[in-house]
């Protein structure tokens, strides 16, 4: 593979596991751009059990539109750009296919290292399956039963501050080496050790052999009081492409491909939240949330810090159903302007569940789908503001905070037949206060850009600011205890051209100052009766805002946002806010 | 497109694979006539052990639990109230084996016992004949008949003779329709939308039912029931899809149908279906498990407005189609078999082959 230098044209593999994407990256006036996309539906799954269709339909999808090819008549890569203009200088690829990835956890104290590796395990693709402790009041015999009937694909071992007691822990890698040699050869899993670094060496000795693969990386805990998943999160990502290696035929040449380069997305993503949020300082957090097929994942970027979640128990695919025993059919239909039955409901949920690929055909069905993305991207959000980076400020305790970029990606968002609609979801379902500026990943673009950064740190950047992505709005939501239909705040917009829009949104209200894309003006936003949108209780802001596709959007309908309970006025008043976003 | 199938064949070569998820014996012989329920291949997949720590117990260093330990080898079968190590002094009681079972590890003054006592069972999962071998794992088997693929299964698998409870397909089952007479058949009973019903299959054991839909709040008793249940077109209430129906009714009285009733998995690929054997003289053409949409194919809607229609895929139109709903998506026009003609989204679509 063709190492990338300034100038290289890269193409970006995402496989999902409801899509397969091929993106094209190159260079258009001095500058990265993004080109073009090709799709196709992923066959990382039955029949196919073969992620390589569904990349080959995407890539074919891609020259079909770009008219440049990609693939030889060999069917191989052409991995540099040719006379012709075939070919490409650079790949990366992402996955996020497959089957959640089964962990186990082990550590010494259950609320310090034990903590530490789950929060690991839960920043990718997977479901902690079982944990051991020094806490742990089983017999030894019953902890080996409890791992061997859990099967997993990977242990997490922690415990231990460098330098610290390194007895303990050595009770506990005799449970993993006994249990892992129990296992058939061909079943043993993965291990990462993320712990005392004293030990690295004798856990090495023990657990090499008995694991499909050892990794290691520098304590996540390195004292009582400190975190750092950095490293750790880095090798876990590997140990993901690796544990996939083995379980998808394919993949070992998609990394080939990607000069040994694939990464899981939601790691790629990270990468780029983590980025952005050392470009735009410590001031205001950055957060990323994507509703995807198998799961939702939610990261916010501080100061160069970052805090990835994934919730595979929250996808709209084909783990759908299990967003039923997360929240409860009420909480669905509230988000309805039609009335539906709860069974309704369930049955909708487990259409979805057989059948993840599918879609809504009718505007009853997508209004469900829209309301169950609501609910879980809500409980999401609402699991992962419990663990934001230390430091980050709130306006209200329990509520989010203001950010200074919201990026949303998923399909459910990114189909949404208008701007609108994913605008609403969004804010109904994050609920953010201040001021906010939302972005739409229309093209799912980011996890690429996470993998592009690897090789070349201009293109993520060039390609953000080219109007690869949609920028939804400027959202002012204030925070105020006044009545409903009280004043509560007051937006002049003063355009290029002088002319001066003025609003008022009242407790309750949403309104919409359009402000179209390119168009830079001076915004002077003022709270009234005490309402803080985040500088203080009525506390004035004069600021710059850029266009966006539905341009000043100011949310006083309340946070938390509270919903009338008198159903035939929820729903009207659900209507009249989506028509005020365009419909 | 690439396109997904389900398979509603009349009569079709069916081969499956089957295997151990580990290493075992396999017990079956080539060329040999199975049943579903038939144990092909055996393998210790133990998850109960027993771990005797004679260092700890007798408070002393591993090395030297090494050495009362003895002989004691990986592999040996040890009945309860053998004596593993003795302490050898007046107050150190000899320890014994608590559990029957076989040493799996020795070490560190450790005993490692296996007491599960139990061998993982693999049953065929199709009637048919054992074609090839899998040394170590398990057989592949292949059969001749119709194959009905469903969209739900509670894991259990068996045969038996075909029942047709059902006049039509949009019938919703009763309790009161099961009676002994209905005793060790396979029925095939329409929507089903409560518990009574799948409770008064139980008592009068069936050995499957074969289920148009079934209603969500049913899913955790249906796994439950000690026989297979499959659900060919919907979770919720939806009647059975025509094709499916037309080959279900017309082999009523059928002998040795299998009900496995696997439960759909995205990757494992496994589904749960319903296998006739029928008689034959040439093998006829094996299902193709890949297809790429194209015009002419018998295809059923997955979703509403239409879920569980069929109909003939007639065009593919260039490019996007606008749903009613304002989604931009590739579609198909489809002309269902009652003749409406419309226009669906290709992922709401199977192809039936």
């Amino acid at each position: 593979m063709a190492s990338v230098i300034e100038g290289d044209s890269v193409l970006t593999l995402d496989v999902g596991s409801a899509t397969t994407r091929a993106m094209l990256f190159d260079v258009v006036e001095g500058r990265y751009r993004f080109i073009a996309i090709g799709q196709s539906p992923s066959t990382a799954h039955a029949p196919f059990n073969d992620i390589s269709a569904g990349i080959g339909e995407a890539i074919e999808s891609l020259e079909e539109v770009t008219g440049r090819k990609f693939i030889d008549s060999d069917q191989r890569l052409i991995s540099s750009v040719q006379e012709d203009g075939s070919g490409v200088d650079a790949i990366t690829a992402t996955i996020s296919a497959g089957a959640t990835l089964k962990i186990v956890i082990a550590g010494l104290l259950s609320d310090v290292s034990l903590e530490s590796a789950r929060n690991l395990a839960e920043s990718t693709y997977a479901r902690v399956v079982e944990s051991i402790s020094l806490n742990d009041s089983r017999k030894e015999e019953e902890q080996i039963d409890a791992i061997l009937r859990a099967n997993p694909d990977l242990i997490i071992i922690a415990g231990g501050t460098d330098d610290g007691a390194s007895q303990s822990l050595k009770k506990i890698i005799e449970i993993i080496g006994l249990t892992a040699y129990l296992m058939p050869k061909d079943k043993r899993p993965v291990i990462l050790f993320v712990g005392n670094q004293k030990m690295e060496a004798d856990v090495r000795e023990t657990l090499e052999m008995l694991s499909s693969g050892f990794h290691t990386t520098p304590n996540i805990r390195p004292s009582v009081a400190t975190e750092d998943l950095r490293a750790a999160r880095k090798e876990l990502a590997r140990a993901f492409i690796e544990i996939r290696k083995k379980q998808m035929p394919s993949v070992e040449e998609l990394d080939m491909w990607a000069g040994g380069r694939a990464l899981p997305s939601v790691f790629a993503e990270g990468r780029i939240v983590q980025l952005l949020s050392k470009l735009y300082g410590s001031e205001k957090p950055l957060l990323s949330v994507n509703l995807g097929a198998s799961s939702t994942a939610v990261s916010v970027g501080f100061g160069g810090r970052l805090q990835t979640k994934v919730y595979p128990h929250l996808g709209m695919g084909a783990g759908i159903a299990e967003l039923l025993s997360h929240t409860s059919t009420e909480n669905i239909t509230r988000w309805l302007t039609i009335d539906v039955s709860p069974q309704r409901i369930s049955d909708y949920v487990y259409t979805k569940a057989l059948y993840p690929n599918s879609i809504p055909a009718t505007q009853d069905d997508l209004q469900i789908e829209q309301a169950l993305g609501r609910e879980a991207l809500r409980i999401a959000m609402s699991a992962a503001q419990k663990k934001l980076p230390d430091g980050v400020p709130t306006l209200k305790k329990n509520l989010l905070p203001s950010f200074e970029i919201i990026l949303a990606g998923g399909s459910i968002l990114s189909n949404a037949p208008t701007f609108g609609q994913s605008l609403l979801i969004l804010l109904d379902a994050l609920q953010p206060t201040g001021v906010n500026t939302l972005i739409l990943d229309a093209n799912n673009l980011l996890p690429a850009l996470g993998a592009a950064a690897e090789i070349n740190s201009i293109l993520p950047v060039q390609a953000l600011e080219s109007g690869a992505f949609v920028n939804l709005a400027t959202v002012v939501s204030p925070l105020s205890s006044s009545r409903y239909g009280t004043n509560i705040l007051k937006a002049s917009l003063r355009r290029a051209d002088g002319s001066v829009s003025v609003v008022e949104v009242k407790q309750g209200g949403l309104e919409v100052l359009p402000l179209p894309i390119g168009q830079v003006t001076d915004l002077v936003l003022q709270p009234q009766h005490r309402a803080d949108i985040g500088q203080g209780a009525g506390k004035k802001i004069s600021m710059q805002v850029g266009g966006s596709a539905l341009g000043l959007v100011l949310d006083g309908r309340g946070r938390p946002l509270d919903l009338i309970s008198d159903e035939v006025r929820r729903r009207s008043l659900i209507k009249k806010w989506l028509w005020t976003l365009g419909g | 497109m690439l396109a997904p199938v389900s398979h509603n064949l009349a009569l079709t070569t069916i081969v499956r694979k089957r295997q151990l998820p580990v290493k075992g014996e396999v017990i079956t012989r080539l060329n040999k006539r199975v049943l579903a329920s038939d144990v092909i291949a055996e393998a210790e997949y133990s998850h109960k052990h027993h771990l005797i720590d004679v260092a700890r117990i007798l408070g002393i260093t591993s090395k030297a639990a090494e050495k009362k330990i003895g002989d004691i080898r990986v592999g040996q079968n040890l009945a309860a109230g053998t004596v593993v190590a003795s302490g050898g002094g007046l107050f150190s009681p000899a320890i014994k084996v608590e559990h029957s079972g076989h040493v799996v590890a020795v070490g560190g003054g450790q005993v490692l016992l296996d007491i599960s006592g139990k061998e993982f069972e693999l049953k065929a999962g199709i009637s048919g004949e054992v074609i090839e071998l899998i040394p170590d794992r398990g057989a592949v088997i292949q059969e001749v008949g119709a194959l009905i693929q469903g969209v739900w299964g509670n894991s259990r698998i068996s045969s038996g003779t075909l029942h047709v409870l059902i006049e039509k397909q949009t019938d919703i089952l009763e309790a009161s329709q099961f009676d002994i007479s209905l005793r060790s058949l396979v029925i095939l009973a329409g929507s089903c939308q409560d518990a009574k019903s799948l409770k008064s299959a139980a008592d009068i054991t069936v050995r499957g039912l074969i289920l148009s839909s079934l209603a969500p709040s049913l899913i955790g008793l249906a796994r439950k029931m000690p026989y297979p249940i499959i659900v060919t077109d919907a979770i919720g209430k939806q009647a059975m899809n025509l094709s499916a129906y037309k080959i279900l009714s017309t082999n009523n009285q059928r002998e040795n149908v299998t009900v496995n009733a696997a439960p759909y998995h995205q990757y494992k690929g496994t589904r749960p279906e319903v296998i006739i054997p029928l008689p034959h003289t040439d093998l006829p053409p094996a299902p193709r498990d890949v297809e790429t949409f194209s015009p002419g194919q018998k295809v059923r809607m997955r979703r509403a407005p239409h879920a569980g229609a069929t109909g003939t895929l007639r065009r593919l139109p260039d490019g996007l189609e606008t749903l009613p709903n304002g989604l931009r998506v590739l579609a198909g026009e489809v002309k269902l078999d009652n003749g409406e003609q419309l226009i669906v989204p290709l992922v709401n679509l199977e192809v039936l082959g």
